[in-house]
Formats: structure tokens, C-alpha cells, sequence
């Protein structure tokens, strides 16, 4: 794991998230992380401190971290179709440690199906990989405002 | 929706890769002598002097979910439809070496493909397949030897002698630490079992390949056609070295050394890219290893069609896509081609889309006409400029890897991992503010199109709670005493450097050790990859 410091190099987005502390995960077993990555650097750029947990982490450590870290939004990146699963297990890890404030939004291969789901899961925002970096900063900001 | 989007495109000067583009070549473009004729070293123009006169490409479709029976309902359909070798596709659980009972494999059981935990899921996956005329694919790393040397139980259950089974598994460790992630092992141990392997492989299984240097999931993660060749060609010298230090004649190896990569849209680019992967390879081999055998000096390739170039939005266009870049595998000389089907954005295919994949290469193949003739780029003044040019990028890639200390040490310290990071950024800004166009995604938007064809194709949700249960009923069916003995055998083997694994792999999976048994057995001995997280 490691944490970035936060400098606002973006070519997309004005520092809406400066001061900010963010955590991207990789839930479940998907190896998938170039997403993630991408996500994490356009939210550094975007002036948010970033901490990325690497991949194949369990939802409590991933909670575990998020609570020890102190961060504002854990963004979720899952490409494996297990996002409604991976999803309740870390919200439920989240609210078994009174976390629940920390907002959860979502990123990978999710199906327009399931959104409902993780939207009564709790989850603010659900972002796939067509959708422009500047759009998901921006939403990512707004729903920590 | 920007500008940029708005405007009519204009045609870039410079490819994907970087490489400044010549609106006009002229005859002085051409080295004849690097050319060379098909069939003949550097095999620029392919590696056999008749191209697909002699032998079609391997029309071969990736496919598998849920349970064994379910896959084996799907690959019976594929052949029947005229597909002529498997790929398996298997769950990640099976990849990353856990049982399906396991805590962190239960919501990835049966979903990215099938579960493969004993030899029992593997006697049902190929019921009714002649494992001796049929060839199968397994993409399989991290696990890889352990699938391998079940397919050999399978084998010796079905009476299929070990010498006729042909495939391949993909076997690639070093581009899972970079872009596909199921490693499990560190580096070392991890090379070591696919020096075995592949030196078991060539005595065992004479006509199998027991790697595939994948370029695919790297150049899927951001990676230019350049770097994906680099980063393959590098990792390909990697296992070389480790072959040759374990004892492996390499006029013998290298015959076995298969390739994958990834067919992207821009046509010439690609074409280019497989003819002077064909040359560098031959060239490396014989100037840096002595190698005179021109079989192994061949470079012989599968390739996927679609992947990240396919899209979401206005999904038909992905047809026209995996076309496209079928015809650049195809005139780049392939020996295998996976087409993605149009709905491969978004999820697993339907019949529907599957079928159409492989017609799409069926209509190249025999309506087409374009693999008649050998190359029959050969000798354009651009392709073999563009050739020159791509060579000459690539082997500045690998020359930074080995200024950096090589692959070992670059991918240990994730210094790859963060150029393919870096890459992916550039990538997807490129993408959101129109300079690389994609049609349907950032130009060309229709307000009232179809974003999703109506068919869906979903999973069984009970298929992961049958997989669980059979997997329960073998642990308590199996003769335990066989069982410890063979993963004893494995222990003692693994924690010396000495013995070659595979033979006591194979025990084991004759015994019905799980796949997360025989793991667990060798992580106790070698421990696990510590990953690198540098952005």
C-alpha cells in the first residue's frame, strides 16, 4: 500500500477534491487494475490524497484500512461480475464499524442491471470505463459535498 | 460533449505507438535482404513458405462459465458449429489457487469462467471431447502448472496417450505482476515451475505448447502495439534464460515457445507488429543463443481480436471492428485467432454473438480470399518501412528494461506497472477529449441509438452453489491417505531446487488433492509475491 501526496498536475479537472483523502480498492479476486490505477492518479490530479490498496484484498481489510486511514469515499473497482456481493460485504464491514459515513462509489464491468441493487447497497456512484475521468472526478466531488 | 467531439476528425500523423507516419514511401524505403522470403529466416513474411495454403489459422474461441457441465454444453456447441480447438476459460478462484469453499473465492466462483478444483470438475468438462484430436487452450498462470498436469490426468482417465494432446496454457507469470494479476508465487519460485513445465511439456507432451508469451493483457491495460511487444519479447528472453539455467537445450525449448497478443484497430500498425516480432525473435535467438534450427526460430503467435477496442455504446459497430483487426491478424500470419463477440464490452456472450464471432472469421477465411498468398503485403513500400520502424521502437522498449536491470527487477519494483499506468492515463484522456477517435464513443453519437442489443445473456445463479457441493462430495469420496502422501511428495520436492514438480503434480491430481491444496502445499515453501504499489 502506499500513500500519495496530494499535487494538482491535472489536465481535467480543477482541485475539487483537495484536502480530500481517498482509498481505491481491489475487493475479491479480479486482477484487473489498470481502472483503478487510472481512477486513483485522475483523483491525485484532481488534488485528493490517494491511497491505493492493491489487489485480491478481503472487504474487512479494505474497511479495516479505510477506518484506519481516515478516508472520506472508498472507491470499489471490480471487473469480475462479483460487484453486488463485494459490495454488500464491505458496506456491511463499513456499518459493523459505525463507518458508514465513508462514502462507497464503484467502478468496472457493472452492468446497468444491477445498479438499483448497489444503489440501495448504499453506493453513491457507479462509473464504467466509457465514461470521461472528468465526469467521475466531478461526481466523485459532489458526493463528498 | 466537447468540441473536439463535435469537429470532423482529421487523420493523426502519427500512429497509436508514436511512430511519425510518411504520407508517401518510395522504393528506397526498402532492405530486401531483412525481407527475406516466407518460410525463411528472419521470417519476416511469415514462418512457413506455403502460409495458410498449408494449414488454416486455429479458429479458437475463449469460452467457459459456471459449472464443468455447462461449459461442456458450450464447448460441444462451438464445435458443432465449426470451431476447431478449445480455450478454456476458468474462474478465478481456479487462478488464483483457492478452493470454492474459501472465504474470498464464494462470490467468483463459476463467473469469469468455470471452476476447475479437482480432477473431478475436469472428467466432466471434457466428457465426450477426444482430448487426442482436438487441441485445448487453457488461460491459466499462476496455476498454470497444476492445470496442465490435471489435463494429463484427464488424459491418462480417458486413455488418450500423453504424446498426441496438443494445446497450449498460457503459462505466463511475469505479465500477470504487470497487468492480468493472478500471481501467487514470488518471482523466483514462479519461474521455476514454468521452466518445469515446459521442460516436462516437451517430454511428455512433445506436441503441446506449455507457454504462451502474452502480450494481450499488457497492451489491454494501456500498453502501445510497440511496448506490447517489448514488454512480450522481453519477458520471452526472461524464460529463455531461466530454461537454459535449468539445465533446457534450447534448440529443443524454443520449439515449443508460443505468443498472444492483442489485434487493435489500426490496421497497418498491427500487421507490422507480427511482422517484426517474427524477425527480432529469430534474430535474438540466433545471435544471442546460437540457435540454427529454423524451427526454433519460428515465432508462432495466437492473437485475440476486440477486447478494450470494443465499446458499449452502438454495440453493432464492435462487428465491424473484430473484422477489421481479424484481416490484420491474418495478413500479419497468425496461427490462431480468438474473435471477441460484439457484446464482449459488457458481458459474457450469447449464442448469438458467439456464433457470430466465429462466422466472422469463417467469412475472411474462405470467402475473403486474403490468406491465398503468403504476405501478400510483402513488398509494399510502406509495410516494410512501417516494419522497420516498429522494430526499431521495440528494441529501444527492451533496451530501457535491460538499462533499468532487466524484467525480474523492473516488474519486482513495479517500475512497469507504473509506466502501464502512466500509459493508461494518457490513454483515457485521449479517449475523453476526442483526439483518439472511437466511433459511437466520442464522435459520431447518435441521441436516440440502441446501446445494448436485447438479448442477455446471464449466469445460473445457483451454478456456484453446485460447484460447492460437488467439490465438498470429492473431499469426502477421495482416499485422504493418497491425498496427504502426494502432497507430502510435493513439499519435500518443492523445497529443494533440484527435482522437476511436474510428475508429483500430476500424482496429486490423480489423487484429487484440490487445486488449493497443492497450492497452499507450495505457498508453505515459497510464500507469495509481494506486490509493488507505486503510482
Amino acid at each position: 500500500m502506499t500513500t500519495t501526496e496530494s499535487h494538482n498536475t491535472s489536465r481535467t479537472a480543477a482541485p475539487l477534491l483537495r484536502g480530500r483523502r481517498i482509498l481505491v480498492a481491489k475487493p475479491g479476486l479480479d486482477g484487473h487494475d489498470i481502472g483503478a490505477k487510472v481512477v486513483a492518479l485522475a483523483l491525485r490530479n484532481a488534488g485528493a490524497e490517494v491511497i491505493y490498496t492493491g489487489l485480491r484484498k478481503s472487504p474487512q481489510y479494505i474497511a479495516r484500512v479505510a477506518i484506519d486511514e481516515g478516508v472520506d469515499a472508498i472507491g470499489l473497482s471490480i471487473l469480475s461480475g462479483s460487484h453486488c456481493e463485494l459490495v454488500a460485504q464491505v458496506v456491511e464491514r463499513l456499518r459493523e464499524s459505525s463507518a458508514q459515513d465513508i462514502v462507497v462509489f464503484v467502478g468496472g464491468t457493472i452492468p446497468a442491471a444491477d445498479h438499483s441493487r448497489l444503489q440501495e447497497l448504499g453506493v453513491r456512484g457507479i462509473y464504467t470505463s466509457d465514461m470521461p475521468l472528468e465526469q467521475v472526478v466531478l461526481s466523485v466531488a459532489q458526493s463528498l459535498n | 460533449m466537447s468540441d473536439a467531439m463535435m469537429a470532423e476528425p482529421r487523420l493523426s500523423q502519427i500512429s497509436p505507438s508514436g511512430i511519425d507516419v510518411p504520407v508517401r514511401v518510395g522504393p528506397s524505403a526498402i532492405d530486401t535482404d531483412a525481407i527475406g522470403e516466407p518460410g525463411a529466416y528472419p521470417f519476416t513474411r511469415g514462418i512457413f513458405a506455403d502460409g495458410y495454403r498449408g494449414r488454416l489459422w486455429t479458429i479458437r474461441q475463449y469460452s467457459g462459465f459456471g459449472t464443468a457441465e455447462e461449459s461442456n454444453e458450450r464447448y460441444r456447441f462451438l464445435l458443432n458449429r465449426g470451431q476447431t480447438g478449445l480455450s478454456v476459460a476458468l474462474d478465478l478462484p481456479t487462478q488464483c489457487g483457492l478452493d470454492p469453499t474459501e472465504d474470498m473465492a464464494r462470490p467468483e466462483v463459476g463467473k469469469v469462467g468455470v471452476s476447475l478444483s479437482t480432477l473431478a470438475e475436469a472428467e466432466i468438462l471434457f466428457k465426450g471431447i477426444d482430448l487426442s484430436r482436438i487441441s485445448t487452450s487453457f488461460t491459466i498462470n499462476g496455476t498454470a502448472a497444476i492445470i496442465y498436469a490435471m489435463y494429463l490426468a484427464v488424459a491418462d482417465k480417458q486413455g488418450v496417450a500423453r504424446s498426441t494432446l496438443t494445446g497450449t496454457i498460457q503459462n505466463d507469470i511475469l505479465k500477470e505482476y504487470v497487468a492480468r494479476g493472478t500471481w501467487i508465487f514470488p518471482v523466483r519460485p514462479s519461474m521455476r515451475l514454468i521452466a518445469d513445465s515446459i521442460l516436462y511439456s516437451n517430454r511428455e507432451t512433445p506436441r503441446f505448447n506449455p507457454i504462451s508469451i502474452a502480450g494481450a493483457h499488457v497492451r489491454d491495460a494501456g500498453a502501445t502495439a510497440v511496448e506490447e511487444l517489448a514488454y512480450t519479447l522481453a519477458n520471452g528472453l526472461a524464460y529463455v534464460d531461466e530454461l537454459l539455467r535449468r539445465g533446457g537445450d534450447v534448440t529443443q525449448f524454443a520449439k515449443r515457445l508460443s505468443f498472444f497478443f492483442y489485434v487493435h484497430m489500426d490496421f497497418f500498425e498491427e500487421v507490422c507488429k507480427f511482422r517484426a516480432a517474427r524477425r527480432i525473435w529469430a534474430r535474438l535467438l540466433k545471435e544471442r543463443y546460437g540457435v540454427t534450427d529454423p524451427k526454433a526460430q519460428h515465432f508462432r503467435f495466437g492473437v485475440v481480436c476486440g477486447g478494450s477496442s470494443l465499446v458499449a455504446p452502438q454495440p453493432y459497430n464492435n462487428v465491424v471492428r473484430v473484422a477489421v483487426e481479424t484481416m490484420a491478424a491474418v495478413l500479419g500470419g497468425a496461427q490462431s485467432i480468438f474473435t471477441c463477440a460484439l457484446d464482449e464490452a459488457y458481458q459474457i456472450p450469447t449464442e448469438f454473438s458467439a456464433e457470430l464471432a466465429v462466422r466472422t472469421q469463417q467469412i475472411i477465411a474462405y470467402e475473403s480470399g486474403i490468406g491465398r498468398s503468403v504476405d501478400p503485403l510483402g513488398g509494399s513500400y510502406f509495410v516494410e518501412q512501417h516494419t522497420d520502424q516498429i522494430e526499431a521502437a521495440v528494441l529501444k522498449v527492451m533496451q530501457e528494461i535491460e538499462d533499468y536491470g532487466g524484467v525480474e527487477k523492473a516488474i519486482e519494483e513495479g517500475w512497469i506497472q507504473m509506466r502501464l499506468a502512466e500509459r493508461a492515463l494518457q490513454r483515457k484522456l485521449d479517449i475523453d477529449s476526442g483526439e483518439k477517435v472511437i466511433v459511437g464513443l466520442n464522435h459520431f453519437r447518435n441521441p436516440d441509438e440502441i446501446n445494448t442489443p436485447g438479448e442477455v445473456f446471464s449466469l445460473d445463479p445457483l451454478a456456484a452453489g453446485r460447484v460447492i457441493e460437488r467439490h465438498q462430495q470429492v473431499l469426502q469420496t477421495r482416499q485422504q491417505s493418497a491425498v496427504d502422501r502426494s502432497l507430502q511428495r510435493l513439499a519435500n520436492v518443492a523445497a529443494q531446487d533440484g527435482e522437476n514438480l511436474l510428475p508429483y503434480l500430476v500424482d496429486c491430481c490423480h489423487a484429487y488433492a484440490t487445486v488449493g491444496e497443492m497450492v497452499s502445499t507450495l505457498r508453505t515453501q515459497w510464500g507469495e509475491f509481494h506486490e509493488p504499489v507505486r503510482l
